[in-house]
């Protein structure tokens, strides 16, 4: 692995977004926009609500770390799309890059990125919503460490999918969080779901953080051994995503397909 | 291998479904040498090109790049390499400069800052340093490829048809460079064109390539009148139109 070369899949994600307000942006933005979206439902939920709850640590809480989630996935994939939209592939792939430090740039870009998204989510939760991250005590690192997990792992994927389909196919991959969320539990108890969605749930390292979380705000205690196995699925997935990123990668080179990629398939 | 030889490839061999794209070719790049892999279009030479620099995986056959092995030690072979191609323009949306500094970086160019200046004034590049690469002219976005081609002083460069869509002077000025970098650098260059005219003045041998394989080799200044052909240009259609007249020759 050679530093200098993961430093220079970062150092290009940093000139196109320091040179872009349009890339500047979008790493807040949205994520602010939900906030004050889900800030002041939980206010107005605490209003017509039995007295005593507070939603605000319940749903903005959640919301903020899905939110989370999300910024890490794209900010991987983002890097990624880079190369696919100014058509690098070529250029990229016959350097001396190796993918563990092409994958390596790509998740190191996204943690940078993720950190301004969710400073801008902290800032409107804490001050304009009054929502404490130490009610969470010292569980909010875990819930942060699973979500980080799974978001590289499902950013990984997501790569490997547009490489292998072709560059249209990025539109099947911005929604994958939003498939996701009813089985990760995000607003409501897996309790809640069927049981076919709760064997889903089961299997997504989200939906012990949401329960964790949930149990926290209800005054109960989180089970360590359920985050455990959380943060363990989630290194499994990111495992599974990076071996099939290397099997696409593979197989575009067997056939061609990354001096080719605009043509999105070889039929 | 000898330690004259850059570029070593053997039988290699490349197949798409039924199309045999590149079958079982061998030749070898030597160092100060320029050599012009010529064919029509589909012959094979991007193919060939491709699976030099480790983006295609041959079907079989050995490439080795200053000796090392491109199967085996993919990184190290390809980092005595670099490339530029009419088809893989760089990155329109970041300056010459960033696509400089980032090229470099995957390169592992030591005194990368001292290099850049180097080749931002070699390449008469220093006005556009600043200037995004997608809002260059054909001629500067070639001068700033062959920028980034020559980055790391590659023994080995390859280039794929560099001078399409440039007018003839910039066209010249762009051999000149080349030509300099293979006296100086000790460098060998695979170079692929249309251009005969241009191939007869930069190359020091062909290789003419159809369907795939290798059908003659030799000085593009005495190759024609050896088979016949008064220029460069009528033997190119021959093994455009007739290949198999030249076959066996």
């Amino acid at each position: 692995m050679s530093f200098g070369r993961i430093l220079a899949v970062m150092l290009r994600q940093y000139y196109l977004i320091r040179g872009s307000l349009a890339r500047v942006v979008p790493l807040f933005a949205w994520a602010a926009v939900d906030m004050v979206l889900w800030g002041f439902l939980t206010r107005y939920l605490n209003t017509v609500a039995s007295p005593g709850f507070n939603f605000v640590p319940a749903l903005l809480g959640a919301v903020l770390l899905w939110d989370f989630f999300i910024r890490i996935m794209q900010g991987v994939t983002m890097a990624f799309f880079e190369d696919v939209w100014s058509r690098n592939f070529l250029n990229v792939f016959a350097t001396p890059l190796l993918i563990p430090e092409y994958v390596s740039g790509l998740v190191l870009s996204s943690m940078a990125t993720s950190v301004v998204g969710l400073v801008a989510m902290l800032l409107i939760a804490t001050f304009w919503f009054h929502l404490s991250v130490f009610v969470y005590g010292l569980m909010v690192i875990p819930f942060l460490l699973v979500l980080f997990l799974f978001g590289i792992a499902l950013g990984i994927l997501g790569c490997a999918l547009v490489l292998r389909f072709g560059p249209a196919s990025e539109w099947f991959i911005w929604p994958i969080p939003a498939l996701v969320s009813p089985f990760a539990g995000v607003l409501y108890p897996v309790s809640m779901l069927p049981q076919w969605m709760q064997w889903i749930a089961n299997i997504l390292p989200p939906s012990y953080v949401f329960e964790g979380l949930r149990k926290i705000v209800a005054g109960g205690g989180v089970s360590g051994g359920a985050l455990v196995l959380g943060a363990c699925l989630a290194v499994g997935y990111i495992f599974l995503a990076y071996g099939y990123f290397v099997k696409v990668y593979r197989h575009a080179l067997r056939t061609g397909l990354i001096a080719r990629y605009s043509a999105e398939n070889l039929s | 291998m000898s330690a004259s030889k850059i570029l070593s490839v053997g039988g290699l061999r490349k197949v798409y479904g039924d199309l045999v794209a590149v079958d079982r070719i061998s030749f070898d790049v030597n160092r100060h040498e320029i050599v012009g892999l010529l064919g029509p279009n589909g012959a094979g030479k991007t193919t060939a090109i491709n699976m030099i620099l480790s983006i295609l995986d041959p079907d079989e056959g050995t490439i080795h790049i200053e000796g090392i092995d491109l199967a085996s030690e993919r990184s190290r072979a390809i980092q005595r390499t670099n490339f530029a191609a009419v088809y893989a323009p760089l990155p329109g949306n970041l300056t010459v400069f960033q696509n400089l500094k980032i090229f470099g970086l995957l390169y592992g160019v030591g005194n990368l800052s001292e290099r850049l200046e180097e080749l931002l004034k070699m390449f008469d590049l220093e006005k556009f340093r600043d200037k995004k690469y997608g809002v260059l002219s054909s001629g500067e976005q070639t001068r700033a490829s062959l920028a980034k081609a020559m980055l790391n002083r590659p023994p080995l460069l390859l280039l794929d048809e560099p001078t399409a869509s440039l007018d003839p002077s910039t066209a010249q000025d762009i051999r000149a460079r080349v030509r300099e970098f293979s006296a100086r650098e000790a460098g060998g260059v695979l170079w692929t064109s249309h251009n005969m005219y241009e191939v007869e003045e930069i190359c020091d041998r062909v290789l003419f390539l159809s369907h795939g394989r290798i059908l003659l080799e030799g000085d593009p200044k005495a190759l024609p009148a050896e088979h016949g052909k008064r220029t460069l240009e009528e033997l190119f259609i021959a093994v455009a139109r007739e290949p198999l007249s030249l076959e066996g020759r």
